[in-house]
Formats: structure tokens, sequence, C-alpha cells
């Protein structure tokens, strides 16, 4: 059964499969990467970084260092004490964070000292150079007995490794679970994987004119929290100008990532000199700003007899590594759809953050709304298989309907509209899952062939707003409201159009292509003819910055926003010169003309020779010129209830989506191959669909990632073992299947032109389809998977366990 | 106790050893004096401003620095620049360096959105250009396999896949078709 066609309004650029106008420069090899930006004197940093999970550093010998030709100067922790503050950091203030590790390191692969030589060879010879002595200290792996009391302590001025602990009840989960004919429990571990963009993070920072420091990096949101890393320099935020720079993909690595620009910019005041440091993989892997999600719950959820859930209840422990740098947000963005498309009403959920001697965690594609859709999804299969339910069917039982939105979900958050039966529909069309049911028993029986067909949905929460930075506090110390994003618009005298961003927002999405594509429908000219750029810090307007999957809807917002702005004006000045009511007027394909007389108009050229050299010639008080500017806020935030029992509306902007998988899993060797695979997303109105199922793709590659292949894994010593890609194992194209995508499409009430955020929902959906359709090959050995990364050697351990107790 | 590790040989030259090489870089002689130790894809970043070879991991596994050496693909971080001497080097700019003049292997990319960040992009586009050079047919199977030694972290590789066949019917011919008239030049 195919969807019903959703009506929108028809756009003549949105909503077409327009080549990206970012692509030229990258496909000559010319996307200006931060490791591409030279500048006369130059010099570069290596990073000693710990062989110690947790040790005092006792002593850092740099004088062989020193000695050798090209090495400026070796900078520690003693440094950094004397002349920084601790970084920026939305965590406890007694969980303290430098670039360079103080006193002590709690975690293999914190920066122990900077080299900065005349060439990055130099640098890493004078890392080789130096001599560090560290008197280790006991070493904290399990999160959970980290929060034991005999466990030794990461940071003492903290008192416990315990980050962050409490408990949300939303409804009242004791009665939905003893309501309920069913309860079924489970304990569930999502281990480590990260964003691991093929670029590393990087900065080149150098003193600039009047004293100001300017820092180039590929990290992002720093028009909005430049002036945190103005604080950990000890300048004042005037004196530091931060010049965005394009990403090579970040997926939630590169956002907020602050200790790479930081250092670069404690390295080049304390030399004077310009000083690049970009991470290499090395770096990256043990030490980026943002390992994903470690998480390991107990939960339980209610059903009644016929399928319908009563509630979820939540016990999570996060490993959060050594420090605490974003506070618990990555469950904040559990909160925002902690129901998936659901209707129960009654969750519980009980956050504790533990410290541990790992890599601190941040962001990663999805925010941790992955990981509870996971947890979510892995329950109700659980729920529909002791029922005898199709997972297709116990969903749509259990599904929000369309008549009911905007929809409050328990705990507060919107969404704001859907159609998950049309999603679930369409994806059912697009696969014959009675054929594969038959397939299955025919491969089984007569092949001895093991597949199994999973089947799962997720939320695609988008557009965040700042309330969920603090909501998690009773007394927060800066209950911020704002996060919005900014673009102005410049006709130059001859009519060509400029447009800037106001923040870093090129990291492998299209924020280009789409705002081009916004001025296009606005004033009928062609995306390519609008040059993009991005202002810095010094000029940049208020700029929340992409991530959780705001950008789109956000820069749509501000650009048309300023569109509406600079139409006026110009309507205006055609309606002095032509001296008709600006009323009987109307822009169409970049003309201004008289409605119903076409022939009478103005081309933007006349209209900006006017603006920018005939004053005279002008409306009387009207400035001259051509440029617009528009700060687009939160489209929809509400504050928390003072005893937060209602967290407000913090990210209201929901998609949806619903994936099906057919793999065979090899019970011998563990290996899965799959055999087709479906996915429907509802991302709003569509900006451009190639772009928008490439980021399908791109996300659900990486769920594929985080559920077979990839780890971040620690001994039990705390040493880091996925050092390099040999260990850390980023899908190839032999692992990716072709996905098969399809969209509905319901528009959001409360964005420009209907558009959802898309650039998450495939990595949010992935781990549970894959995890049911293992579940599913191999029901007859009992199989459910409990913990990611499950790698073939998990698969076949199971096996074997259930074959021998049978 | 725990001591970082280091090298206590005082006398390593730190870079000092030098030769000269000799090789042809995107059809062009060079001739340059370079430390020993420099690896290729060093050196054609900073000897020689080619930009265009990125390095995602420089040891060897993510391909993001290939090029392709006498034609074939190198991992150039692997190797040292002495190395390549008296060879043929070609980057993507051996395609087109011009933004408005693209090879047809780098406008397929872009009508397929085979990209998103760029960074891998450079290396797949050789890579394309060395598996569609004789003129064969693939499988989009076969082209899967073909590129699966470069990773790519932001596209899920089929629209790589679409954009590798894409190219492969313009260089071939038929509808829309246009000849890689650059092949060795
Ligand atoms: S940079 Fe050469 S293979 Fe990764
Ligand atoms: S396009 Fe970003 S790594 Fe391939």
């Amino acid at each position: 059964m195919a969807a019903p066609d959703i009506e929108k309004p028809r756009y003549k650029y949105i909503g077409a499969d327009r080549k990206r106008v970012e692509d030229p420069r990258l496909l000559v090899g010319r996307g200006g990467f931060i490791a591409d930006l030279k500048m006369q004197g130059l010099l570069h940093a290596a990073i000693l970084r710990s062989p110690a999970p947790h040790a005092r550093i006792v002593s850092i010998d740099t004088s062989e260092a020193l000695q050798i030709p090209g090495v400026v100067a070796v900078l520690t922790g003693e440094d950094v004490k004397a002349h920084m503050n601790p970084c920026m950091n939305f965590g406890p203030p007694t969980i303290a964070q430098y670039p360079i590790a103080v006193d002590k390191v709690r975690y293999v692969g914190e920066a122990v000292a900077a080299v900065v030589a005349e060439s990055r060879y130099t640098a890493e010879d004078g890392v080789e150079a130096l001599v560090a002595e560290f008197e280790d200290l006991p070493v904290v792996t399990d999160p959970r007995k980290a929060l034991e009391p005999e466990s030794a302590l990461l940071h003492d001025d903290h008192g416990s490794n315990l980050g962050y602990e409490r408990t949300f009840e939303f409804g009242d989960i004791s009665r939905a679970l003893s309501d309920a004919d069913l309860v079924v429990e489970d304990t569930l571990h999502w281990g480590r994987s990260a964003g691991m963009p093929m670029e590393t993070s990087g900065a080149t920072a150098r003193p600039g004119l009047n004293g100001v420091l300017e820092i180039h990096c590929n990290s992002l949101n720093f028009s909005y929290l430049q002036f945190l890393v103005a604080n950990a320099l000890k300048i004042p935020s005037n004196k530091l100008t931060m010049q965005p720079v394009p990403a090579g993909g970040s997926f939630g690595s590169k956002f907020t990532a602050h200790k790479v620009p930081t250092l670069a910019g404690f390295l080049a005041l304390r030399t004077g000199r310009p000083v690049s440091y970009v991470e290499d993989r090395l770096d990256h892997l043990m030490n980026s700003d943002h390992h994903g999600s470690d998480r390991y719950y107990e939960a339980k959820m209610g059903v009644t007899a016929d399928g319908m859930i009563t509630g979820l209840d939540i016990d999570v422990v996060d490993d959060y590594g050594a420090y605490l740098q974003f506070g618990v947000g990555t469950h904040g963005n559990a909160f925002s759809q902690a129901v998936g498309p659901y209707t129960f009403r009654d969750l519980k959920y009980r956050l504790r953050a533990a410290l541990t001697n790992k890599c601190q965690q941040g962001a990663y594609r999805g925010f941790g709304s992955e990981v509870h859709n996971w947890v979510l999804e892995r329950m109700v299969d659980k729920a529909a298989a002791e029922l005898g339910l199709e997972p297709e069917e116990i969903r749509r039982r259990n599904f929000i309907q369309q008549d009911q939105f905007p929809y409050k979900i328990p705990g507060g958050n919107i969404y704001d509209s859907g159609n998950y039966p049309a999603v679930l529909d369409k994806a059912l069309g697009m696969i014959d899952l009675e054929y594969w049911r038959t397939e299955q028993q025919r491969l089984r029986e007569q092949e001895g062939r093991y597949i199994g067909i999973g089947l799962a949905t997720t939320q695609e929460r988008s557009v965040f707003s700042s309330t969920e930075f603090w909501f998690w506090f009773d007394e927060p110390a800066f209950p911020i409201t704002s996060s919005p994003e900014s673009a102005t618009i410049t006709i130059d005298p001859t009519g060509q159009f400029q447009l800037q961003l106001h923040c870093q927002s090129m990291w492998g999405n299209s924020p280009e292509t789409v705002s081009t594509t916004v001025v296009a429908e606005e004033f009928g000219v062609e995306p390519e003819s609008v040059n993009v750029s991005y202002a810095d810090t010094a000029h940049a307007l208020p700029g929340t910055g992409p991530g959780g999957s705001r950008y789109t809807v956000m820069v749509a917002g501000a650009v048309r926003g300023a569109g509406r702005k600079l139409k006026k004006k110009l309507i205006d000045i055609a309606a002095h010169t032509l001296e008709v009511a600006a009323e009987d007027l109307e822009l169409v394909d970049a003309r201004v003309q008289v409605k119903g007389a076409p022939e009478k108009s103005l081309g933007l050229p006349e209209l900006a020779a006017s603006a920018y050299f005939f004053a005279l010639n002008l409306p009387p008080s009207m400035e001259s010129g051509l440029e617009e500017s528009y700060t687009y806020d939160h489209p929809y935030t509400t504050l928390p209830s003072p005893d937060r029992t209602d967290l407000g509306v913090f990210y209201p902007i929901v998609g949806h989506a619903c994936h099906i998988a057919v793999l065979e899993v090899d019970p011998d060797t563990g290996q899965t191959a799959f055999h087709d695979y479906v996915a429907v997303h509802d991302a709003g109105t569509v900006v451009n669909p190639k772009s928008l199922d490439g980021h399908v793709t791109g996300g659900a590659a990486q769920g594929l990632g985080s559920t077979l292949y990839e780890e971040l894994a620690y001994d039990a010593d705390g040493q880091f073992t996925s050092s390099t890609f040999m260990d850390y194992l980023v899908p190839t194209a032999n692992e990716v299947p072709p996905f098969r995508i399809g969209h509905v499409e319901t528009p959001s009430p409360y964005t420009e032109y209907g558009i959802k955020g898309g650039g998450e929902g495939g990595r949010l959906v992935t781990p549970s389809v894959v995890s049911a359709a293992i579940d599913d090959a191999l029901r007859e050995y009992g199989m459910r998977v409990r913990e990611l990364p499950v790698k073939p050697a998990d698969i076949v351990e199971a096996v074997q366990g259930a074959m021998a107790r049978s | 106790m725990t001591t970082s590790e280091h090298s206590t040989d005082l006398d390593t030259r730190y870079g000092s050893d030098t030769r000269t090489v000799t090789l042809r870089v995107n059809g062009r002689g060079v001739t340059r004096e370079v430390a020993t130790r420099t690896t290729l894809a060093d050196f054609l970043r900073d000897d020689l401003d080619l930009v265009s070879v990125h390095l995602g991991c420089e040891h060897g596994v993510c391909g993001c620095c290939t090029v392709l050496l006498d034609g074939g693909s190198v991992r150039s971080c692997l190797m040292l620049a002495v190395q390549a001497g008296g060879q043929e080097v070609e980057t993507v700019e051996s395609l087109s360096p011009d933004q408005d003049r693209l090879h047809p292997i780098q406008q397929a990319f872009a009508e397929e959105q085979g990209l998103q960040c760029g960074f891998c992009t450079p290396a797949m586009a050789l890579r394309a250009r060395e598996i569609l050079a004789d003129g064969k047919e693939w499988t989009d199977e076969e082209v899967r396999q073909e590129i699966s030694g470069i990773l790519c972290r932001c596209t899920g590789y089929q629209n790589i896949i679409n954009a590798v066949q894409n190219a492969g019917r313009k260089l071939r011919g038929g509808p829309g078709a246009a000849r890689d008239e650059t092949k060795g030049s």
C-alpha cells in the first residue's frame, strides 16, 4: 500500500534535485581545509600524549627536545596553569579541563606537552626527545564500579566519580508497569564509537594586528561560544577573532570542539608566532574532543496483552570518560523523543553520569538520541516477540495518530507534525515482506541458511533550543533561551548577490546549496550565481551553528527573513521610481514589476544602481545600499516548569523514519550480509532530494558501523586499543549495502517552507533494525543483541553457547 | 612508574639528509631537493602546493591520499618522495584544476552528488580514472569492490558508485558522453 500524497505548496527551486554549489571547488581539490592554510613564518605543533591512564606527572625533561634544530618551544601543564583558565565546560566547575594536562593525566592520550617547531617533522622529533615521568594511580575503567565509594577518584575537587545524577519521572511508572499484562526487562550496553570524519580537527592561530589573536579552525559553533575560548586564553573577547574554515566532515566530532583551537591559540600567544596544530589520526582516535555515548542500561517496558505499551523505566549509567565538557546534554536528546512515535504516557529515567579514565564524550550524529532509540526499539521488539506480534503490528498499534499533532510527549517536548502510518506503509510497500518471510523459512529448511528481517522506526528530533543546556538543574547558573541563526543578503551595485552566513557550517552538509536555494526561491535568480561567505566572529551576527539537525531549518528561516526585508526595499525603490503604489508591485524572476502589467518593470541592476549611486532618486529618508540581515530565533521554545515535571519545548521539529532490513547471518563465522534494505524518511519539506538521500545513506552507514564494526575500546587496565584505522573499523564500501530510500513529506507547521532537519536520521535507526534482523535470523538460538558493537565473535559465541545448552 | 617512550639516539640527523628527486607531476617535469624522510604526500602538498592530496590517517588505511603513479593508484602517505623519482604522478588536478571546466569524472561526481565534505573526493576521482581507463563496463558490485580501499565517512558510498558508473558512460560514449581528453597527456 502506498502512502497518501500529502499536499504542500509547489516551489520552483526547493525540492528540485539540483547540483550542490559547494561541489566544483571540492572536485578540483580546493576545499580550503585547515591543513591547506599556509602563512608566512608558520610553526607546527605536535603533542606528547599520555601513555598512562591515570597518573601524576612527576617531571617532563625538555632539554633534549629544545636542542633539536628547529624546535622553538615546549609547553607543558605548568605553562597552562600559569597562563590559562580552564577550557569551556558545561559540566560541574569541579571537573576542570585544560588543553594540556595539569598535574595529572586522566586517560591514555591526554596531552602532556606540546612541541612547537619549524616543521611538523621537527615537532615530532621534539616529542620523541621528551622524557616524561609519571607516577601511576589506580585506574577506573568500569563506569559502574567508578561509582562505588572505594573507587579511585579522577577529580579530587569533585569528590566523587559521579558527574551528575537525577531521576526524572513523567506520569506514574509503577502504576504503568503494574497495570501491564507483561513487563519485559533487559540489560543493554551501547559501546563507544565516534563521528570519525576523514579530516581531523585542526587550527592555525596567529597574533594579528592590534594585539588581536586570530584562530582559524574547522570546529563549529564559535559565533555562539567564541567568548568562552577567549576566557580560557585570558584575553578580552574582542581581542580574539575566530575565522571559520570548512570541515572535512564532523558528524558531531567538530561540534564545539574547543581544545584544538584553544591549544593553537595558546601556543601562538606563548611563542608570538603563527602556529598550526592539526591532529593526526592517532591524536584524533584517542583524544578527539568527542567520543560518542557509552551507556549501560537496565530497562523495563510494560505492555498490555494486545500490545499497547504502558510505560518505560530506564536506569542508565553513562561512561562519560574523564571530563564532562557538555554536561549530560546527550540525555536531553533522549528526552526530546523519549517515547518514540508511541502513545504511552509513563516514563521514568534515572541517569548517572560516571567519570572514568577514558577520553571525554561529546557529540556524535544523534547526540544520544540514537542510543535511546536503540533501547526503546530493542524493548519494543522484545515485547512483540513475547506477545507473538510482528514488529510492524506492535508499532502500528502504538503510533501517535495524525489528528493528535502537535503532540506533547511526557516530559514536555512537542512533536510538531507527522504521519507515522504513512511512513510505515511506504516502507512496507517498497519491500515484499511476505516473500522474504517465506524465503526465510525455505532457506532455513532447504539450505540451512539463516536470514533475518528487522523493522524499526525512529523519531528524528531536529532544531534544538538552548533550554536543554540547563533544565537539568534546579538553579541553573545561566538559563539561556536563545539559539538563533542569521543571514545577510547583499545585492551589489551591479545586481549580483552576496550571501553571508554567520557561523561555520560547511562540514559536508550543504549549507551553501540550501541557503542559495532559498535566495533563488525568493528572488528568482539561479542558486549558482549567488556567492556565499562565512562571517568571522568579529563580524558575525548571532549564530548558534549547525548541530542537532538544525541548520537547514534555521538558515532557511534566516535567509528568507533577510530576503523579505530586502524585497521590501527593492519594491519601495521601484514604487518611488515608477510612481506606483508598493502594493501594486511584485518581485518575479529578479525583476520588480507592476502586477498585471509586467512590461512595466525594473531589473535588479537598475534598482541596485539607484540604491548605491543615486541617493536623490531614493524615497526620502531611505538609506543607500542594498543589504539586509535577519536573525531567525528558534521557532518554538518554552521554559521548563520550575519543578522540572515539564521540561518545556526544546526540540519540536520532529521527523520520522522506518527502516526494514533483510540480513543473512552465518552462525559459524558470525559474518553478515544484506539481501535488501529499505529506508523511508519524513523530514518535512525536502529541499534537495539527492542531498537528503546522501545524508540518509551516510548516516545509515555510520549506524551500521556503530552496530557491527566500530569500537573505541579500552582494556581492563585503561589502555586504549583502537589507536589506528586498523583497529577502529570504519565501514568500507564492501560493508555498506545499497539502501533503497523513500520519502514521505509532512511539512512542519512551525518552520519556513515546512522544512524539518534530516541530517541524523539514518544513524538513528540502523542500529535498531540491524540488531532486530540478527535476532530474527538466529531466533532458534535464542539470539538477543544486548551490546553494541556486535562483532562476529559475539555472534558465534552466542550460537555456540545456545548449542552447548541444548 | 611509567615513562614516555623516546628515542635515545641523539645522532639522528633530524631530517638533514636530502636528495635531489626528478619526476613528472601532472604532466610537468619537476626537480627538487627533498629531505629523504619526506613522504610523497607531504612533498606534493608542501613543496608543490597540491593540497588536493588529503591526509586522513597517514598510516595507509584510509586511502584519502591516493594519487596515480604511472597510472596506478598508490597511497602517497606510505611512500617517500624520493621513491617516486623518474615516475609520473597524477593528482586530481590532472583531471581538471578548473572549477568551471570539470573533467567528465568530476562532472559525474557533481551530478550524482558523489561527495559531501569532499575530503575523500580527489582520491575517489583518481581511483575512478584508474578503473575506467580501459573502457571496461563494470557492475555496481564490481565498482563497490574497486573503491573499497578508500574510506568515505560521508556518503555511504552509493552516490560514489553512481558517479563512477555515470563517469564510465560519459567516457565510453553514448548519450551525454565526453572523451577523457586529458588521459595520457
Ligand atoms: S592518509 Fe594515506 S592512507 Fe590514509
Ligand atoms: S565526502 Fe566526506 S569523506 Fe567522502
